[in-house]
């Protein structure tokens, strides 16, 4: 491990009662003369759900791998809980059919763990049905659902999703973001995710930090998403307010359908 | 051991126990689509011949040396990103076939017979290659048995497999070590210009067959072992060299496998 990455006293009393699993300080990565990360400083804590966004580039992937330790940085401190439990959901991973893999068999691929645990991990994220599938047939959001049960098993504090709805066709896109939700409630991790749509994202996130090598802005999701810093960023400033897509309900509908008068 | 003086019986007992190695260390090299790299490291392995008998040492560790600074050297290279990995296979692999010819024929002391070591030859394994056979295909089995997990998790992914606490660096050249071993081992039978086909067709044929790794591990095994058997009986039969009389046998065993309709 990196001489920078201490998992020695991260600091719990600055934020008083949260439960900080982990925090950086002015993390900087320059490659091939290239700034990838500049002063990044964040934190995630139990319980909370924390969102990057930022277009192509931006250097997402590269914060998540600094973050968990894979690469080291230039400059900057990463702290960690001591033994923070990580589950970790890479970007989509290419399984070739030449190698025949079962879901199963994925669960158990770098642990071991009883059937019993698998079975309810893969129950938890509702694709226990699939357990002797080839891993090559399952769709994008069957694929990225046993992803998160593996990730579970670890029985995580800190889950680290990367662009866990690629792949992911939209009405599914909601639903897994609805499940990333539940799980932290349910299991009282913090979550730290990276996502190319604010909007979706939106309704089940608890901050969202704004990345383009540098932080832009950070905050409410509400807040951010009429922040200028990220109008600017996502190429929503030009004059065509009609663009940002203003998501302002003035009407309801009942579960069936039927319109409903006078909204919230 | 009367079997031992002859030496058809020496070959197949040779071509045997490397196909035992070859078949799980194959599939790994199918699984990780990494023929090429086979390839590469097989035709450095002339230069490992030329080396064997400049320094008079037994072939195959001349073989066993030439092949893993190929694989380091290549190791290196692809570190640096700045070219394609199949032009720096490609590089490597001429550099060391055309070093390995000067140097053969610089060396007008010795008389050695190319097409023998290009494509195989039964009447070449002595007693002593065996117990070199055997010696270092236990160790290979030995080393893949103990590293089985961690391997297939670096092939289906390796991102994942390092956050999870593999040493993916270690597991990486300890793979490139094991190919150069399996290579110096079954040099003299399948010879130079072939020795790959040994780890990628057996383990093609058994694909369709096979629902788990291991299963597709064992059934390879299986079709590389009477690939050899038959390969060698045809090779003294009709008098042709060994190598290209067992790729025949494998490449029908792969074609009857693949072309055989698909149970729906």
């Amino acid at each position: 491990m990196s001489s920078n990455i201490e998992n020695a006293e991260y600091q719990t009393q600055k934020e008083g009662h949260k439960d900080i699993l982990l925090q950086t300080q002015d993390l900087s990565l320059v490659s091939g003369g290239r700034t990838l990360i500049s002063n990044i400083t964040l934190d995630v804590s139990a319980g909370e759900i924390v969102t990057v966004i930022g277009p192509n580039g931006a250097g997402k992937t590269t914060l998540l791998r600094l973050l968990l330790g894979l690469i080291t940085p230039n400059a900057g401190i990463v702290f960690k809980k001591p033994k923070l439990r990580i589950g970790y959901l890479p970007q989509k991973i290419h399984v070739d059919p030449i190698l025949p893999l079962s879901v199963s068999r994925i669960m158990n691929i770098t642990g071991n763990y009883s059937s019993i645990q698998i079975n309810n991990a893969l129950e938890e994220t509702g694709v226990v049905s699939l357990k002797e599938k080839p891993i090559f047939q399952l769709s994008g959001g069957e694929f990225q659902r046993v992803m998160l049960a593996r990730a579970l098993l670890r029985s995580p504090e800190l889950l680290v999703l990367d662009e866990p709805v690629q792949g992911v066709d939209y009405m599914g896109e909601s639903e897994l973001y609805k499940l990333i939700s539940n799980l932290r409630t349910r299991h009282g991790c913090g979550v730290l995710m990276v996502s190319h749509d604010l909007h979706v994202v939106m309704a089940s996130t608890d901050r969202v930090m704004c990345l383009n090598q540098h932080i832009c802005c950070e905050g409410q999701p509400q807040d951010v998403s009429r922040h200028p810093e990220y109008l600017k960023l996502f190429g929503l400033d030009s004059g065509s307010a009609l663009a940002v897509y203003s998501h302002h309900h003035d009407h309801t509908h009942h579960i069936s359908g039927t319109l409903l008068e006078d909204g919230p | 051991m009367m079997i031992l003086d002859d030496f058809f019986w020496r070959a197949v007992i040779a071509g045997v126990g490397v196909a035992v190695v070859a078949g799980p260390l194959g599939c790994f090299v199918v699984w990780r689509r990494m023929s090429y790299l086979g390839d590469t490291m097989a035709h450095s392995s002339l230069l490992g011949v030329a080396l064997g008998y400049y320094l008079e040492v037994n072939i195959m560790l001349g073989v066993f040396a030439v092949a893993f600074i190929v694989a380091i050297l290549l190791f290196l290279f692809q570190r640096q990103k700045q070219l394609a990995n199949d032009a720096i296979l490609s590089t490597l692999s001429h550099a060391s076939l055309a070093l390995g010819v000067l140097m053969i024929s610089l060396m007008f002391w010795v008389r050695l017979d190319l097409i023998a070591y290009l494509f195989g030859d039964i009447l070449a394994v002595s007693l002593v290659d065996l117990y070199w056979i055997y010696g270092g295909g236990f160790l290979i089995l030995l080393i893949l048995f103990v590293f089985w997990r961690p391997l297939l998790a670096i092939t289906f992914d390796h991102e994942l497999a390092q956050a999870e606490g593999i040493h993916v660096v270690k597991v990486e050249l300890l793979f490139m070590l094991l190919i150069a071993v399996v290579i110096a081992l079954s040099i003299k039978i399948i010879g130079i210009l072939l020795v790959t086909s040994l780890l990628i067709i057996p383990v093609s044929a058994a694909r369709r067959f096979s629902k788990t790794p291991e299963q597709m591990a064992l059934l390879a095994t299986l079709i590389g072992m009477v690939s050899v058997g038959l390969g060698l009986s045809a090779s003294l039969q009709i008098d042709t060299p060994s190598g290209p009389s067992i790729v025949i046998v494998a490449v029908m065993f792969f074609f009857a496998a693949n072309i055989l309709p698909q149970k729906k």
